[in-house]
């Protein structure tokens, strides 16, 4: 692919991917062309309503859903809270609480602290050691009073695989909506909502080579939603505002190039995912790869170096022109170790020692060794630094 | 061990979004230095209250430190936030709030420098493969070979000079410290910045204490030590006799030399001589009753690594832009001193620090446990 910038190689796919060409190809298609308001009678608009119905039939296809339950959003953060708030408002005179996980993203967790402040009531379920739910603990927190259960397809850490499809059912069993965050599985996972029994999920278009900025909830048609954005009629008159027809239609083709690769590509990526842990484990010292051995997202690597700080690691990769992540790191440059991996029962010293790996299109067999070399590298020098430094404190405590 | 860092070697630039350290970056480049820059988030705004966002300037806050990574990106170099919020929080905020308790007024710059940003910056540089820092302060360092050791000596600018805050800092850290600006003043910083077109070099200077963004450190007591604060009940305002004057709304909300909002009419001006949590009285006195020839300071650092034993006349500060008082030091025991000013001087303040200075070299510095 031709977005490698010069000599970087980009391992932090799970942060976001670059963009495909021939989404940028669309894009520009779609801004240069059919930049008409789609809500418009006359025929500019007409055009620009028609391109953005089929590109809603061809995403709803791609989840075994109808064009009816797919609502554009601006992102994954939008469509959490378009389906957290907007069930919780349908079905208040149902009842007032609401199943979600520790190891959720802040979009679903931070909403959920939000519906709490206005009366309704919440169980944070606890994850085991490779960040999963059990789908034991879900039944066992349901009540009469439960309106909605909302359980991430796979956390973006650790990207530990829940069993959806088994809570699904029985929230389905239960009569309760399900809402699933799919942000990091979908194009990577297999998805069928039907098969799943999600009521809602959700997805961004900046993880699968989309542009930024756009994404969709797929809503169950049989259920109400109450929408959060008001104003106009567009999406079904449950999302307001003039559709973002470029971001959507670059949506669409990215989605679509997803489905046309996703088994060999997921394959792939398992492949160098493997070849990478065993590079890393084999060569360095006190390692260990976080996560379920299998149910983790392919080409997703979680992994902890003993006596290091992973976010140095991260800095120093990044001087040598290697793009990971520590996975606890926000915009503010907070370190708090993550809620995510505390939730799975790390202790911080542990959460704090490990970096995100996460491989994707812009990755070939090549890299691995280039990879494995340099956290090699990096990981020694970050060790020897913390060595000299418990060095001198023991001398000066000596002196004192 | 190495003065100086060699030519291109990797030198960690504290950067904190203002236009001093940003060119102070720039001059570690065109002295061929590898520069990282790196901002040290030391506070979160959700702690301490008030409207971080209607502030121009914030240290630590989003803003600033978007603006170090604007100005690092234009100079092509990497930026990286290291949170050393906890130590902070432990160290200097949890200091500011218990002096004021005990009476005193603190000043959590010197206790930041000496106790967090320096120790905690130099810890993690090595990781980088670094062995020096470098910030924007005003103030020099030379080496004294008679002594071998580091001197601290004032900035140039005598409107600048920012060696009262950094009495503090270890030989061992003063020894691994830059100061690249120490010979600018604050104008010809700015004129340079803007040369170099930096994005930073318009930026308004921020003086209020960067975790009380107000600069209302009354609210922020109130607001971050609630508890401790409503505990603290309203008591009497006495003369230097003990005559009651007035009543005060809690002593911590007070300093040594205020004037203002005291609510006593006696006829002339009085000041706050002294704060007294014991009895939770404040005592006021006239212009002159605020005055003092000594102050007993304790903590003293000798920063410049020459240890005082002798009485020793020396300059005084007594508080931040005070250019010192000419005064005679004698040495105590367990790092304690004795000031003896040759002229008495106005609200000497407990909490604050004294620094003493022979000419333009910083002797050391220690807090101010009492005067009289």
């Amino acid at each position: 692919m031709g977005n490698r910038k010069s000599n970087i190689i980009y391992a932090d796919h799970s942060a976001t991917t670059p963009v495909h060409p021939q989404v940028i190809e669309e894009m520009q298609r779609v801004m240069t062309d059919v930049w008409g308001n789609a809500s418009s009678v006359h025929q500019i608009g007409r055009s620009a309503k028609v391109e953005l119905e089929m590109a809603r039939e061809r995403i709803a296809g791609s989840i075994n859903a109808a064009r009816n339950e797919t609502f554009f959003t601006s992102g994954g953060t939008e469509s959490d809270n378009f389906a957290l708030r907007g069930f919780a408002e349908a079905f208040r005179s149902k009842g007032k609480h609401i199943i979600t996980s520790k190891a959720e993203h802040h979009a679903v967790l931070h909403t959920c602290e939000a519906l709490e402040k206005n009366g309704y009531s919440v169980t944070y379920l606890e994850v085991n050691e490779h960040g999963m739910v059990n789908p034991g603990d879900v039944k066992a927190a349901i009540t009469d009073e439960t309106i909605l259960i909302s359980i991430m397809h796979a956390n973006n850490e650790i990207g530990a695989i829940n069993p959806i499809g088994e809570i699904g059912a029985l929230a389905h069993k239960h009569d309760i909506p399900f809402h699933t965050d799919a942000v990091q599985t979908f194009g990577k996972l297999s998805i069928d909502v039907k098969e799943l029994n999600v009521d809602a999920l959700s997805v961004s278009g900046h993880k699968i080579y989309g542009p930024k900025g756009i994404g969709f909830l797929y809503v169950n048609r049989n259920l109400d939603i109450i929408p959060q954005l008001t104003g106009g009629a567009q999406e079904r008159n449950l999302r307001a505002g003039t559709e973002n027809l470029p971001a959507i239609m670059g949506l669409a083709k990215a989605v679509e190039l997803s489905m046309e690769k996703r088994e060999s590509e997921s394959e792939r990526l398992r492949n160098l995912q493997h070849q990478l842990e065993a590079g890393l484990t084999e060569q360095i010292s006190g390692t260990t790869v976080h996560g379920h051995p299998e149910k983790r997202i392919p080409g997703l690597t979680h992994i902890g170096f003993d006596n290091v700080d992973g976010e140095s690691l991260v800095m120093n990769l990044d001087m040598r022109g290697i793009a990971v992540s520590s996975g606890s790191a926000c915009s503010s440059g907070s370190v708090n170790p993550s809620h995510g991996l505390m939730a799975m029962g790390y202790e911080p010293d542990r959460a704090k020692s490990a970096i995100r790996i996460s491989l994707g299109r812009s990755n070939t067999e090549e890299d691995i060794p280039v990879l494995v070399e340099a956290i090699k590298e990096e990981v020694a020098r970050v060790r020897s630094a913390g060595e000299n430094r418990n060095q001198t404190k023991k001398e000066k405590v000596v002196h004192a | 061990m190495k003065r100086k860092p060699d030519k291109g070697e990797r030198v960690v630039a504290a950067m904190s979004g203002g236009v001093d350290s940003s060119l102070m970056a720039k001059l570690l480049l065109d002295q061929g230095y590898d520069v990282i820059g790196v901002t040290m988030k030391l506070w979160t705004y959700e702690r301490g209250g008030g409207n971080s966002r209607a502030a121009d300037s914030n240290c630590c806050s989003i803003e600033e430190i978007n603006d170090a990574r604007m100005v690092c990106h234009q100079l092509g170099i990497p930026h990286y936030v290291l949170d050393f919020s906890d130590t902070f929080h432990d160290t200097v905020v949890e200091n500011f709030v218990s002096e004021y308790l005990n009476g005193s007024t603190p000043n959590p710059c010197v206790l930041c420098n000496s106790r967090v940003r320096w120790v905690s910056l130099l810890d993690r540089i090595g990781e980088f493969g670094a062995e020096f820092i470098a910030t924007g302060h005003y103030a020099r360092r030379r080496y004294n070979p008679e002594t071998d050791s580091m001197e601290l000596l004032q900035g140039l600018d005598p409107h600048k000079d920012q060696s009262y805050v950094l009495w503090g800092v270890s030989q061992d850290l003063l020894r691994r410290t830059l100061w690249p600006l120490g010979n600018f003043t604050k104008d010809t910083v700015r004129e340079d910045a803007s040369d170099a077109n930096l994005h930073t070099a318009q930026r308004p200077e921020s003086f209020e204490i960067c975790f009380v963004t107000d600069n209302d450190y009354r609210r922020f007591l109130s607001e971050y030590a609630t508890e401790e604060m409503e505990s603290i009940p309203e008591g009497d305002i006495v003369d230097t006799e003990g005559n009651v004057l007035g009543k005060h709304e809690g002593y911590p909300n007070y300093t040594i030399g205020q004037r203002r909002g005291l609510g006593v009419a006696v006829g002339e001006p009085v000041y706050v001589k002294e704060i007294r949590p014991e009895s939770n009285r404040i005592v006021v006195g006239k212009k002159q009753e605020v005055l003092s020839q000594t102050c007993e300071i304790a903590g003293v650092n000798y920063t410049s690594g020459i240890t005082l034993t002798e009485p020793t006349r020396v300059r005084a500060a007594i508080r931040y832009n005070h250019r010192g008082a000419e005064a005679t030091i004698i040495p105590g025991d367990k790092n304690t001193a004795t000031i003896e000013f040759d002229e008495p001087q106005h609200a000497i303040t407990p909490g604050q620090s004294a620094v003493f200075f022979r000419d333009d070299l910083v002797l050391g510095g220690g807090f101010i446990k009492q005067a009289a």
